[in-house]
């Protein structure tokens, strides 16, 4: 009751003076407060007050905001409509819940009528569908151009196939992207005949009859939603419209965004995901004054989707999900300092963000994994990143259902596989060691990919019996502690290793194959052990975790999983290590095993459990992503490059007389946002010293900043976790990794300039100039990314002719930048 | 005048005996049998190596830190006279009598004496007890880790030094700060925080993360001052300006001046040089400088030049031409234009030589005057030895088949046109009429016909091209790289248009000495630029540990062996202290989360500035710790466990603070209070006796059977070695 008083004894003099009390009173806390309280029904007077002080007021106004039309003020709001925003549990932006007193003193003597809040949001309804329409039709223009495969559409387009084929494959990304593209091309594949034939093999391969725009269709749909959330975001985040009809024109005309929209590429989906976990937790933090309501609820929820959704396409998702957690912590150590709130109310507002931020995310994404791994259950060109448990589970896979000899015993043939992840079969082919590398040997390698060159023959060191399917010779089985030797089956040379350094890792031994027809010398022998098993076990196939020892130099064999240059065909490299360190590099296991002499048996491979496949697949994927590394000497795209728009990306087409496609943002665009990152921090910091300094802002100023440093915290914070990793990778990057970057930095662009431009309207002049001064400022910065839009588009819808180079072109006078080319 | 005559001089001075008596100990137990073991020990012998290169000044390049380190232990070896006469070739090898051990392993041994006086003061400083600061300097002291690297020629020391002297100076300056701002011993204590962090960092790369810490308190400290609104507005910028000056601007030229040393010491030529730029090289003394000396400046159309690429990866070549042709064919079946290989070669050779030629005109020889070739020029290049032309086309390159072929042009008539003509592209040109300069200019060669750029595509030959490196013509479209750049080495002006004759020539017509030509900024950023990006073989070793291991002490370091006996000095810590060092910052930690949790419901367990000082502190130890541990986790190089120490020291401190914390606060009654006291007692009686046991593997003075050594063989990890007899 005292805060319904209090606020309204605000409204009462926000109403009657127009210099109204500064806010440090208890007139301006209290609603604050209030608003923690869950569940505290609002007094039904103070409803009823509202609604008159609305009608009282409402017609002289009306007719002022229907011909401003688009622009209100940000802070100067209607004080009924915030106030009725509030009791119609509509969730309002939250500098509009938090202190209602400030906004309401803060509105400039002619504000609008406080009923005109309905014709506020009839037009931030027209607004959002203008933009969306826009944005949409921007996106599905041409999209169906150019008629072949543009960059990565070879390798997505591919993984769709892949599935649709139900093939296993490896790829560095988690499925989610493709699950949906996939889930579309279902949906295609029923409408437009998309069968999963077409090969995908490389850019610029015509897809004739394949159906294709069902996938480029479904990614322009996720693509063209981008621009509705940023509006969406920038008007929560602001309360202003004009800088979301900024922000959203920035993005609508922005022709990298456009460009990456418009292909079967995983960006718009994570874009879209993005997005969503960034607007859904926008909103569910505006809600903070009625939590446990059922949109906080729902909107809480829906962030936990969204990061379950974003991770699940990239691992760049991690970022997003940081940022949703940072802004979880502050929100819960805000709540924690509330010492109105109980304990068990703050244990009930911790539990539903682990509920929905953690478990449900959780779950989600590892049934998505799920779903994956089930429609995935065949054989394919993934297999040999893989453990053998984990092919077990595959059809078609040699270990699927296998039946294979348990125990091994000598004069078997067998593949060798090492127990750590992605490294592959003990291999060897006839290629030697070239010279000045070690001996001028044989070379023994890993090999990803099943081969007939990773068979082995498994024989005693003294003799050499020959065949072992001669009968006369009775089985003998491998036991823990043997001497044995290794005969490569196709070239008949023995595993080899000697005091010579190995290709890469000097402090290594080389390893070889050595000898004709399988005979060597004492340097072939290896003794054979299992990992934590007594002498004289016989060694099981697949099970047995083996490690083999070097007779002679006492060394280990092992992989250390450096790749070989071009001469070892970039197969991974085989050593002898010194150090006896246990690692997972040292440690092998039998897979393959075929032996007539002894009877196969059905063995029911140790069936990896869910988390098992989960981790494993995680694993290899992780390993998979270290691997892209850059070699030295070819140029490739800094993280520096990217915000600047150094260079682009060639899509489509490199000579004039091709359809050439060239992904590279809006210059305009992008140097405007550069310059807005700059300028906020600068006015961020004047602004934040002076507050440091107790500088007294006035009223209306402090509103001002109050959006500048939360608002554009917020997207500023967004900005720099979806950037400032780059510099940290060590794999190739590109480009486009900085799109979701760009979408933070232009919502930040968009609540820089609107604060900026009413910051300086404030000034000195009258409030009809300053607003003069604001429409005039926002309106040319959007005609001048319309204009330049209008400009550039031919790089996202493509253009033929002579390059920018040659003055004929029509784009010649717009290289701008040397590093260009299109 | 006297007035003061009047007057007894009197000086009253305060010594704290408590410092003066572990100044002593500290002394004692590093410089104990300093020059003892007389033989390479551990890392020594990579130390020795540069120490040796100072002492005959001859130009080194060390990526593992910046020279501020190396310099000071050379500082060592100059007081003790060493003349840098002994090869450090292994570990265990005996010094000869020109190596004067104890000299050059006196400083580091001070830095680590030192070291315990200092946690004393840092801990008075932090506002803590004299007897919690007995006990971190005591706990210093008898660290066996820290101990065994204090005493041997190894950087650790000195950074932990002046790690802990960054944070000792910034207190006081700290506690200045209330009373007596601007005053002398505020100045003072200022500038040596700055100093200290810039000697810290110049030690070590690792150094920065203590920078950091200093500078991050700083920072919130500064932010409080601007939030102090009793201070006027000028004072407050006052303030801020010292604190710049101090921490921003003195480090960062303190950095600078040591890599100024370096460079001013190391002025001659040595093993190094290959690395560097030809311009960097030229500046030493010896090497290129003998060769350059009195080359013209200028390239000219006729100019006899070698080519060298910039980047220098894998290998430093020159750009290089031979009689052998491409093979017909490859291994993978593709064809080559089978022309004349042009690749680059990391030896100089008679076959590097090329023509610089006007497209216009025949004659191969410098015209009188010179005709400088400028930014834009087209110009031919003709193989010095086999005046072949360098050419390239559309046909694929041998290993890269992404870009072009670069050959020399052999005509077989078969409708390939030569394609010959280059256009001159100065990359670091200051306008667009810039003439092309030796060594100084970095120059692209464009191709004409199909704006391709040569380039050292980084990959070996095989052996149809005697593994020399692939050089292509890459599409300039791809972006610029340095690997595109070329500079002329060596240079004369050709003056004879038969071959013959050519290899003979010799001229000096303009007397040039580039090496005042590159300002010691230039010389230096090259230098620092090529420290950070080299990368070093990631060899693994025997000794080499993960992170986790470290705080376990699950790793240990053997250092030295006596050649008869089984005497050795081996790198493992005291385990009770590690242990409980691990343990306190644990405490620490919850114990910090628990108050502030409190604090924000509005409990307040700690009086305000009982908790000020407890903040302060443990953002000061455990940061430091986190600071200078955390960070490992992310690097790829080979990691040891003396790379724990600067943390472990940080972690010694928190210690006894953490102990007094537990005393003071947590212990309500008198007799929890007796209780806890003896405790600690029995704690500190263990740890010392730990120590002692361990002493042997410490010093590496008594021989100890195999039965003992295995007795110390507390964990399985720990490589004790043991003389089979």
């Amino acid at each position: 009751m005292l805060c319904a008083s209090g606020r309204l004894l605000a409204a009462r003099t926000a109403t009657s003076l127009p210099a109204p009390p500064r806010g440090r009173g208890p007139a301006l806390r209290c609603p604050r407060r209030e608003l923690h309280f869950p569940g505290n029904p609002d007094p039904p007077s103070w409803d009823c007050l509202a609604g008159r002080l609305t009608r009282a007021s409402a017609s002289p106004h009306r007719r002022v905001i229907l011909r401003r039309g688009r622009m209100p003020p940000a802070v100067g709001r209607g004080l009924a409509g915030s106030e009725l925003r509030l009791r119609r549990s509509r969730c309002g932006p939250r500098a509009a819940g938090r202190d209602v007193a400030i906004q309401a003193a803060a509105r400039s003597p002619k504000r609008p009528a406080p009923g005109s809040w309905r014709f506020e949001v009839a037009g931030r309804r027209a607004m959002l569908a203008l933009v969306t329409l826009l944005s949409f039709a921007t996106r599905f223009h041409r999209l169906d151009q150019p008629r072949h495969i543009c960059w990565d559409e070879t390798h997505f387009g591919k993984m769709g196939s892949y599935y649709i084929n139900r093939t296993f494959f490896f790829d560095v990304h988690p499925p989610l992207g493709k699950v949906s593209s996939v889930m579309l091309i279902g949906l295609a594949g029923y409408l437009s005949g998309y069968d999963g034939t077409f090969l995908f093999q490389k850019p610029g391969d015509k897809y004739e009859h394949h159906s294709y725009m069902g996938m480029r269709g479904f990614c322009a749909f996720l693509g063209s939603w981008l621009v509705p959330f940023a509006f969406l975001i920038v008007l929560d985040l602001s309360n202003s419209l004009p800088a979301a009809l900024l922000t959203a024109a920035l993005l609508t005309f922005d022709t990298g965004c456009l460009t990456l929209s418009q292909y079967i590429l995983l960006d718009p989906i994570l874009m879209f995901f993005i997005m969503a976990a960034m607007l859904s937790m926008v909103k569910y933090r505006s809600c903070a004054n009625r939590p446990f309501s059922a949109p906080w609820w729902s909107w809480l929820s829906l962030t936990g989707i969204s990061l379950a959704c974003a991770l699940g396409v990239k691992f760049v998702g991690l970022f997003i999900i940081l940022q949703v957690g940072l802004n979880t912590i502050a929100d819960l150590w805000h709540l924690f300092g509330d010492l109105s709130l109980s304990l068990v109310t703050v244990g009930k507002h911790l539990m539903a963000r682990v509920l929905c931020l953690i478990i449900l995310p959780l779950v989600l994404y590892m049934a998505i994994f799920a779903v994956h791994i089930m429609v995935l259950n065949k054989s394919g060109p993934g297999d040999g990143f893989f453990s053998s448990a984990f092919q077990a589970r595959l059809s078609g896979n040699n270990l699927h259902n296998a039946s294979i000899p348990e125990h091994l015993a000598y004069g078997s043939v067998i593949t060798v596989k090492n127990l750590r992840m992605a490294i592959g079969y003990l291999h060897s082919h006839r290629h030697l060691y070239p010279e000045g590398i070690g001996a001028r040997q044989q070379q023994v390698t890993t090999y990803l990919h099943k081969d007939y060159n990773n068979l082995w023959i498994i024989k005693k060191h003294n003799t050499n019996s020959a065949d072992p399917l001669d009968p006369s010779f009775p089985v003998e089985f491998v036991r823990h502690g043997d001497i044995i030797r290794l005969e490569h089956k196709e070239t008949s040379r023995n595993l080899h290793s000697h005091y010579h350094e190995a290709p890469l890792t000097r402090k290594h031994y080389q390893v070889t194959g050595y000898g004709t027809n399988g005979t060597g010398d004492s340097n072939d022998f290896w003794r054979i052990e299992v990992v934590n098993r007594k002498f004289g076990n016989r060694i099981k196939v697949l099970r047995s975790r083996i490690r083999l020892i070097h007779l002679v130099t006492g060394c280990v064999l092992g992989s250390s999983g450096k790749v070989l240059p071009k001469w070892g065909w970039e197969q991974l490299e085989v050593t002898c290590t010194p150090y006896l360190k246990q690692t997972l590099n040292s440690i092998w296991n039998v897979e393959d095993h075929i032996n007539p002499k002894l009877p196969n048996i059905s063995l029911d491979v140790l069936q990896p459990s869910f988390p098992e496949i989960l981790l494993e697949s995680h694993m290899v994927m992780i390993r998979g992503n270290n691997g892209l590394k850059p070699k030295d000497n070819d140029f490739t795209s800094k993280p520096w490059h990217w915000p600047i728009n150094y260079q682009g990306l060639r899509f489509s087409g490199a000579n004039d007389t091709d359809f050439r496609v060239y992904l590279l943002g809006n210059p305009v665009v992008w140097w405007l946002n550069l310059v807005s990152i700059a300028l906020y921090l600068l006015l961020g910091s004047i602004i934040v010293v002076a507050m440091q300094r107790g500088a007294q802002l006035p009223t209306k100023v402090e509103g001002l900043t109050r959006v500048l440093l939360q608002g554009g915290g917020q997207v500023l914070l967004g900005w720099m976790l979806h950037y400032f990793p780059f510099f940290l990778m060590g794999r190739i990057l590109y480009f486009h990794h900085y799109f979701p970057a760009m979408l933070f930095s232009s919502m930040l662009t968009g609540i820089l300039w609107d604060t900026l431009l009413r910051l300086c309207a404030w000034g000195p002049a009258s409030s009809s100039l300053a607003r003069a001064v604001h429409a005039v400022g926002i309106l040319s910065l959007l005609l001048g990314a319309a204009y330049s839009f209008y400009l550039f588009h031919p790089l996202a819808y493509g253009m033929v002719g002579p390059l920018a180079q040659d003055p004929r072109s029509p784009m010649a006078g717009l290289r701008w930048l040397e590093s260009w080319e299109f | 005048m006297l007035e003061v005559l009047k007057r007894p001089v009197v000086v009253t001075t305060n010594i704290n005996l408590n410092i003066v008596a572990l100044t002593g100990v500290g002394l004692l137990s590093r410089l104990w049998h300093l020059s003892y073991p007389r033989a390479v020990v551990f890392d020594e012998v990579y130390y020795g190596q540069y120490i040796s290169f100072y002492m005959n000044r001859v130009f080194f390049l060390d990526d593992s830190g910046p020279p501020f380190g190396h310099m000071l232990l050379a500082l060592g070896g100059y007081l003790g006279g060493f003349d840098g006469n002994f090869l450090w070739n292994r570990i265990g090898a005996e010094y000869t009598s020109n190596v004067p051990v104890w000299a050059l392993r006196l400083l580091p041994a001070l830095a680590g004496a030192l070291s315990v006086p200092m946690a004393y003061q840092i801990v008075v400083e932090l506002r803590f007890s004299h007897c919690t600061a007995m006990g971190a300097a005591l706990l210093l002291l008898i660290e066996n880790a820290l101990v065994t690297q204090s005493r041997l020629m190894l950087l650790e020391s000195p950074l932990i030094f002046f790690n802990l002297l960054a944070v000792l100076s910034y207190l006081k300056f700290f506690n200045c700060q209330k009373h007596r701002p601007f005053s002398l011993p505020w100045w003072f204590w200022l500038m040596l925080t700055g100093v200290a962090c810039a000697c810290a960092v110049g030690i070590k790369y690792m150094g920065i993360f203590t920078y950091l810490l200093v500078l991050g308190v700083a920072a919130v400290h500064a932010w409080h001052l601007i939030g102090d609104q009793t201070l006027s507005n000028v004072l407050v910028l006052y303030h801020l300006l010292a604190r710049a000056v101090a921490l921003l601007v003195t480090p960062v030229t303190l950095y600078l001046l040591f890599f100024y040393i370096h460079l001013t010491l190391l002025c001659r030529s040595g093993p190094h040089d290959q690395i560097m730029s030809s311009a960097f090289q030229a500046s030493l003394e010896g090497g290129l400088a003998r060769i350059t000396q009195g080359q013209p400046l200028e390239v000219a159309f006729g100019s006899q030049v070698t080519l060298r690429n910039i980047f220098g990866k894998p290998l430093p070549c020159w750009l290089h031409s031979h009689q052998n042709t491409y093979p017909i064919i490859y291994e993978n079946g593709r064809g080559s234009s089978h022309q004349q290989q042009v690749t680059c070669y990391p030896f100089k050779d008679v076959n590097n030589w090329w023509v610089v030629k006007d497209p216009g005109r025949h004659q191969l020889v410098v015209s009188n005057p010179p005709r400088p070739v400028r930014h834009g020029d087209v110009v031919q290049l003709v193989h010095g030895m086999t005046t072949r032309f360098l050419n390239t086309h559309d046909v694929a390159a041998p290993l890269s088949s992404h870009a072009q072929e670069v050959s020399c042009y052999v005509d077989y008539n078969i409708s390939v046109p030569a394609q010959n003509l280059w256009r001159l592209d100065i990359v670091n040109r200051q306008s667009d009429r810039d003439t092309w300069k030796t060594i100084l200019s970095a120059v692209r060669f464009v191709h004409l016909n199909t704006s391709a750029v040569l380039k050292l595509s980084g990959a070996h030959l095989p052996d149809w091209g005697f593994r020399q490196l692939e050089v292509v013509g890459e599409k300039l479209s791809r972006g610029h790289h340095e690997s595109m750049a070329w500079n002329v080495e060596e240079h004369r002006y050709g003056t004879s248009q038969e071959q013959r004759d050519r290899e003979l020539e010799l001229h000096a017509p303009t007397q040039v000495d580039v090496s005042r030509n590159l300002s010691f900024m230039a010389r230096f950023s090259e230098l620092q630029w090529r420290m950070l990006t080299l990368r070093g073989e990631d060899a693994e070793h025997k000794y080499s540990s993960t992170p986790l291991e470290w705080v376990t002490l699950d790793t240990s370091i053997a250092y030295w062996l006596h050649p008869r006996t089984s005497a050795q000095i081996h790198l493992v810590g005291n385990i009770v202290i590690w242990a409980s060092a691990s343990l306190a910052t644990a405490t620490y930690v919850l114990l910090f989360l628990w108050y502030l949790l409190r604090r924000r419901r509005d409990v307040h367990d700690l009086p305000e500035d009982v908790w000020l000082h407890w903040v302060l502190a443990g953002t000061l130890c455990t940061g430091g710790w986190a600071l200078n541990y955390l960070p490992f986790f992310l690097m790829e190089k080979t990691l040891f466990l003396y790379h724990y120490l600067p943390a472990l020291a940080f972690q010694l401190l928190l210690l006894p603070l953490v102990l007094q914390h537990v005393y003071d606060h947590l212990c309500r009654s008198r007799v929890q209070r007796h209780l806890f006291s003896t405790l600690v007692v029995a704690w500190y009686s263990v740890a010392c006796h730990v120590s002692n046991k361990l002493r042997p593997l410490t010093y590496g003075d008594s021989s100890l059977t195999p039965g003992e050594l295995l007795a110390l063989r507390w964990r399985d990890s720990w490589d004790i070695l043991i003389r089979k007899s």
